[in-house]
């Protein structure tokens, strides 16, 4: 089923609100599990181009799966409803913490939730790669990118560097 | 309000550079907000990051909370302009072009040769994330630890809600550190 605007909005609008800890995991899980309108696969091919290009990648993810549905008014209604529920929200949270962030309680809280959310983050990097089926040569590049990011390499150089082995690897993979 | 402007601008430059994801650039928003305009010192840099991260939404709206300190509400706003308007506006122009190859082999095994990349790059975000977070639970870093790889474990196996190991995680902070 190929959505309209104002599904994508809807849609992006719930990822929005409820996407504690980043909101990848949560389109993820809105656009595959859910709604049914990509597959594991192309989203991670979505992800991968929103990693690539500059800027927040759940942004730019969202302008790709937006535009790819319904052109530029796709991609404004993905981005409007990702951000519209976040922004509000993120103010009245700004406003608590003014007063109340010295607590005890708040701190521990957001203590919990960091490292809940960084658990999440990995939980859905797995799924991705179940769902991506990557050949062997993919998973050493993979695998890669993981070993030079924790070595705290800057991204572009490690984007600049693989992606000409990932395209190789995705040509070699289709020769098969 | 000049603050603000000095800060947008700031932003606006990372947006385009920012390749990786808003978080790629975090070290650079700590030197044009830390070290260059002092607007706010190490340890409130840090809680701002926590804060954005118990919010929903995207990550990059920790930029958010940087403007609320500078500029308030006017600020939580014009900093995620400045930071998302240029690179949202560069992903538009590429999504247009991106239609109309819709098609092209070699597209298709660009997109496909980025997958592998961005999965490396989404785990070492998670890692060093999780890393980061370690911090805030002083002398109980086993905990947060385990509570990084129960999450992971419930999220790859089941298809439930995280909501719940993250209200879970919090539940746990406030009983051990609250």
């Amino acid at each position: 089923m190929r959505p309209s605007a104002k599904h994508l909005f809807t849609a992006y609008f719930q990822v929005g609100v409820s996407s504690f800890g980043g909101a990848n995991a949560w389109a993820r899980r809105m656009l595959v599990e859910k709604r049914g309108w990509l597959t594991d696969r192309e989203f991670a091919e979505r992800l991968g181009l929103g990693q690539v290009l500059p800027g927040p990648n759940a942004m730019n993810t969202a302008i790709i799966v937006g535009h790819g549905f319904c052109g530029v008014r796709g991609a404004a209604a993905a981005v409007a409803g990702l951000f519209a529920g976040p922004l509000f929200i993120l103010s009245m949270l700004c406003l608590l913490y003014d007063r109340f962030g010295h607590l005890g309680v708040v701190r521990g809280a957001l203590a919990g939730v960091a490292s809940a959310a960084a658990g999440m983050m990995l939980g859905t990097a797995f799924k991705l790669v179940r769902g991506a089926r990557p050949s062997a040569p993919m998973v050493v590049i993979g695998l890669t990118a993981l070993g030079l990011a924790l070595w705290r390499l800057p991204l572009p150089w490690i984007i600049l560097g693989l992606a000409p082995l990932g395209i190789l690897a995705a040509y070699l993979e289709a020769r098969r | 309000m000049t603050d603000l402007l000095a800060l947008m601008a700031g932003l606006a430059q990372l947006s385009i550079i920012a390749v990786g994801g808003g978080s790629a650039v975090l070290g650079d928003m700590h030197r044009l907000i830390v070290e260059e305009h002092g607007w706010m010192d190490d340890a409130s840099f840090a809680r701002s990051y926590a804060l954005a991260q118990a919010s929903p939404g995207p990550n990059v709206l920790v930029v958010g909370v940087f403007g609320w300190h500078v500029a308030g509400p006017l600020g939580l706003l014009g900093a995620t302009i400045a930071m998302c308007g240029p690179a949202g506006l560069l992903a538009l122009g590429f999504a247009t072009m991106r239609a109309r190859l819709t098609g092209a082999i070699w597209l298709r095994r660009v997109e496909r040769g980025m997958v592998p990349v961005a999965l490396g790059l989404v785990t070492a975000s998670a890692l060093l994330l999780g890393e980061t977070a370690l911090a805030t639970w002083g002398n109980l870093p086993l905990v947060a630890m385990g509570l990084t790889a129960a999450t992971a474990g419930f999220v790859f196996l089941t298809k439930a809600s995280p909501l719940w190991m993250l209200g879970g995680g919090a539940v746990l902070g406030i009983l051990l550190l609250g």
